[in-house]
């Protein structure tokens, strides 16, 4: 699952991770967020893959990975991970508009309580790592990143992937992007 | 070729296959990314029409001509356009006549929850049904040629998981379909009473036939496995129910209008008990009723959202699901928000300094009436923005009209807003109206429409001129601002309420997202100059916040717009160009 706000990035991510698991011969199904959502609000897309796929959505307790692009989108959608699936989570801070205007607060040391809760949670500073690279919009890339070295895969499936889904202008910042989050853990 | 497709465009994949020559939709959340594809396609002409019902009837004009025609649209844009399709369905087709309609359960990014398959059965036109992107692309080929052979328009029905889910997609090659030969033939073509009476004869029995087509499959296919349970579902929430019930026996529907009354029954005699599951109106489960089954299906299952496996885990099993869990009530919500850098904050402030009613309209600019600009007082439909603004001058007369506004944005006005000024102007209204032109078709992802002056192919094209249009309505009253002048906009706003005769303002500043917009730098907060009046924080930008009793800019969402140092009373808020060397 990758989860963020929506304009960080997220659609890029899922389809550069779904690209992969095609190549590696899997029935892959993801569900997406576009139109009203998709601007500012909180955002979910589903990766699914498998032998044989049938709902894009995933339920409850049942991811293998979360992928957090800010941290309290991870808090809002961790009961969507397995026990002992893993929690990849940016540590970037963006305030909803309810904590904008006041009327709520953005909770505190929620980074903290996910590492204490989560067996398995890494958690990052990605939006930095993008800054290294050049851009803060390769957030997603970092954590892509993250993940492949996290999943224990050949970085070269990845890194494939991420050819075959961004544009060629853009590709050597999104490597270094890249190599930033798989070195970073 | 196997390739990962969003539902949405493997029904473009299918339009192109099936040798459509002739595409026209309007963008709506979740349709738009099919004609968007269709547009990629040099062998189909295809158009962004100005509302669903000029598009449909575009698709209509042209299928008569004897092209294999196609229009999309989301479930609210059928509303639009039912006024065609229902006269089509009686005309027929002669070139196969496709429409796609996109539900939206659960209400992403829509007004309301209807469920497009009551058109079907309202309307006595086949309605198709997939649950994947394959079917998307199969059905929707399928649907041209049944088109043809029915002699009746088709809709592919999708809802937000279908369109906006993606799975594997087996390619297939264009088929060539020559023009079908048209000749005048008014008894099919032309609808007045006499030939009218005829054709709603053809239409009856063009259903029966139709019956007895969805009764042979193979759109609907019965899979016998264990008989205890027995499912019938169609689209998404098939997929939700194989994913709960592998095991069980179903019927998965196909064709969604007309349903299989024979192969209904023959299911029932095979299971020993029935649920129907189907995402919003119990359409399947009261046909099942009529036939006189006994089923489960809406008394456990709700009819409100949309629908997950775990959804119908906790209804129909009563299995709950959990590990990880983080206090819900410490979360606070993220609503979707306008972009920093939207040129609709501009307008709302300044009309939220003069406190007027507004009557708001579908688009990014619905967004205002949230808070903290709580700007907005109603939201209909599209074009109901100006409108509704005459109805409350009509019920409560010229000196409370001159309190209220309405607006609507650029593609808005072209869809279904000039009628609105017509209406005003004829009828001796007052009202003040504003198009929020921001250049493009914005909450849906940005496409071009006829004020923006470019085509669905991004050519340059000739464009509606709103000023020239609104004289020519009537309106001797029009004035150009621009919102990130706020102190002008209000000024502007306060002269042509007050006026005893209607006013058209065009607020018009392009979409911060749009590429050819370039803002400089971002906003740096001079503390010794911020006396904390909290008046940048009116205007509801995601990138200034009060942390830690400051007021601090997130460089990473700031886009340098400077409407706040425009609403800043005390300078304390300037662009610096430099902010962003660090990356």
């Amino acid at each position: 699952m990758i989860v963020g706000v929506g304009g960080q990035g997220t659609l890029l991510a899922s389809r550069i991770i779904g690209n992969a698991l095609i190549e590696q011969g899997y029935d892959v199904k993801m569900s997406e967020v576009h139109g009203m959502a998709q601007r500012g609000g909180s955002v979910v897309t589903y990766v699914k893959y498998g032998e044989k796929v049938h709902s894009p959505i995933i339920e409850k307790a049942g991811a293998d990975i979360i992928l957090a692009f800010e941290e309290l989108e991870a808090a809002r959608w961790i009961s969507f991970l397995k026990k002992d699936g893993i929690l990849i989570m940016n540590t970037q801070q963006i305030n909803p508009m309810p904590v904008i205007t006041g009327s709520a607060s953005y909770p505190e040391r929620l980074t903290e309580s996910l590492e204490d809760m989560v067996a398995n949670c890494i958690s990052l500073d990605a939006l930095s790592l993008a800054k290294k690279a050049g851009t803060v919009k390769a957030v997603n890339v970092v954590l892509i990143g993250v993940m492949a070295k996290a999943s224990g895969q050949d970085s070269g499936i990845w890194l494939e992937a991420l050819e075959r889904t961004v544009p060629e202008r853009f590709l050597e910042m999104n490597r270094k992007a890249f190599d930033l989050g798989y070195t970073a853990v | 070729m196997k390739k990962l497709m969003l539902g949405n465009e493997a029904v473009a994949r299918g339009v192109y296959e099936a040798g459509a020559t002739v595409a026209s939709s309007y963008p709506g959340t979740p349709s738009t990314e099919i004609t968007e594809n269709i547009a990629k396609y040099d062998e189909i002409y295809s158009e962004w029409a100005p509302n669903e019902k000029v598009a449909l009837e575009v698709a209509a004009g042209a299928a008569i001509a004897g092209a294999r025609s196609f229009s999309a649209m989301k479930h609210v844009g059928l509303n639009v356009a039912a006024d065609p399709l229902f006269t089509m369905s009686y005309i027929g087709a002669n070139g196969g006549l496709v429409i796609a309609v996109a539900d939206d359960p659960g209400m992403h990014s829509s007004q309301n929850e209807q469920d497009s398959r009551h058109y079907a059965r309202a309307s006595k036109t086949l309605m198709l049904e997939p649950s994947d992107s394959q079917e998307a692309k199969d059905f929707t080929i399928k649907a041209f040629d049944l088109s043809e052979e029915y002699d009746t328009p088709v809709i592919v029905r999708l809802s937000t998981r279908i369109s906006h889910s993606q799975s594997l997609v087996e390619l297939g090659d264009r088929r060539e379909v020559e023009l079908k030969e048209y000749t005048c033939n008014p008894a099919k073509n032309v609808m007045m009473p006499a030939m009218g009476r005829k054709r709603h004869i053809i239409v009856e029995e063009r259903i029966n036939k139709l019956k007895k087509f969805a009764d042979e499959g193979p759109f609907n296919e019965m899979e016998l496995k264990d008989k205890s349970i027995g499912i019938i579902s169609s689209g998404i929430a098939y997929q939700y129910a194989k994913e709960v019930f592998p095991d069980a026996s179903f019927l998965k529907i196909g064709i969604a209008y007309p349903l299989p009354d024979k192969m209904i029954l023959d299911f029932a005699n095979h299971v020993h008990k029935i649920i129907v599951i189907e995402e919003l109106d119990p359409i399947i489960e009261e046909h099942c009723r009529a036939l006189g089954l006994q089923v489960t299906g809406k008394n456990k299952l709700p009819l409100c959202g949309e629908y997950s496996a775990d959804l119908l885990g906790q209804k129909l099993l009563g299995t709950e699901k959990g590990t990880y869990s983080v206090n819900d009530e410490i979360l606070p919500v993220r609503p979707p928000v306008m972009c920093a850098g939207c040129p609709h904050r501009g307008f709302f402030t300044a009309a939220n300094r003069l406190k007027l009613i507004v009557t708001g309209d579908i688009g990014c600019y619905t967004l205002g009436a949230l808070p903290p600009l709580n700007a907005l007082d109603t939201c209909i439909c599209m074009g109901a923005g100006f409108t509704a603004a005459h109805g409350f001058d009509k019920a409560r007369g010229n000196e409370f009209s001159k309190k209220v506004i309405g607006v609507m944005g650029d593609s808005t006005f072209t869809h279904s807003g000039i009628t609105g000024l017509v209406d005003i102007v004829y009828n001796k209204g007052i009202s003040t109206v504003v198009v929020l032109d921001n250049s493009i078709t914005g909450m849906t992802g940005h496409q071009n429409n006829p004020v923006n002056g470019f085509t669905i192919k991004g050519e340059p094209t000739r464009q509606v001129d709103i000023e020239k249009l609104a004289y020519a309505i009537g309106f001797e009253r029009v004035r150009i601002v621009d919102p990130f002048d706020v102190d002008g906009t209000v000024k502007v706003l306060r002269e042509e309420t007050k006026a005893e005769e209607p006013s058209l303002i065009i607020s018009q500043r392009p979409c911060a997202l749009l590429k050819s917009v370039k803002y400089e730098g971002c906003t740096s907060v001079d503390y010794d100059k911020c006396r904390r009046c909290m008046m940048c924080m009116k205007i509801g930008c995601p990138a200034i916040s009060d942390r830690d009793g400051r007021i601090t800019i997130d460089e990473t969402l700031c886009v340098g717009c400077g409407l706040c140092t425009n609403v800043c009373k005390f300078g304390a808020m300037t662009l610096k160009e430099d902010c962003r060397i660090e990356y």
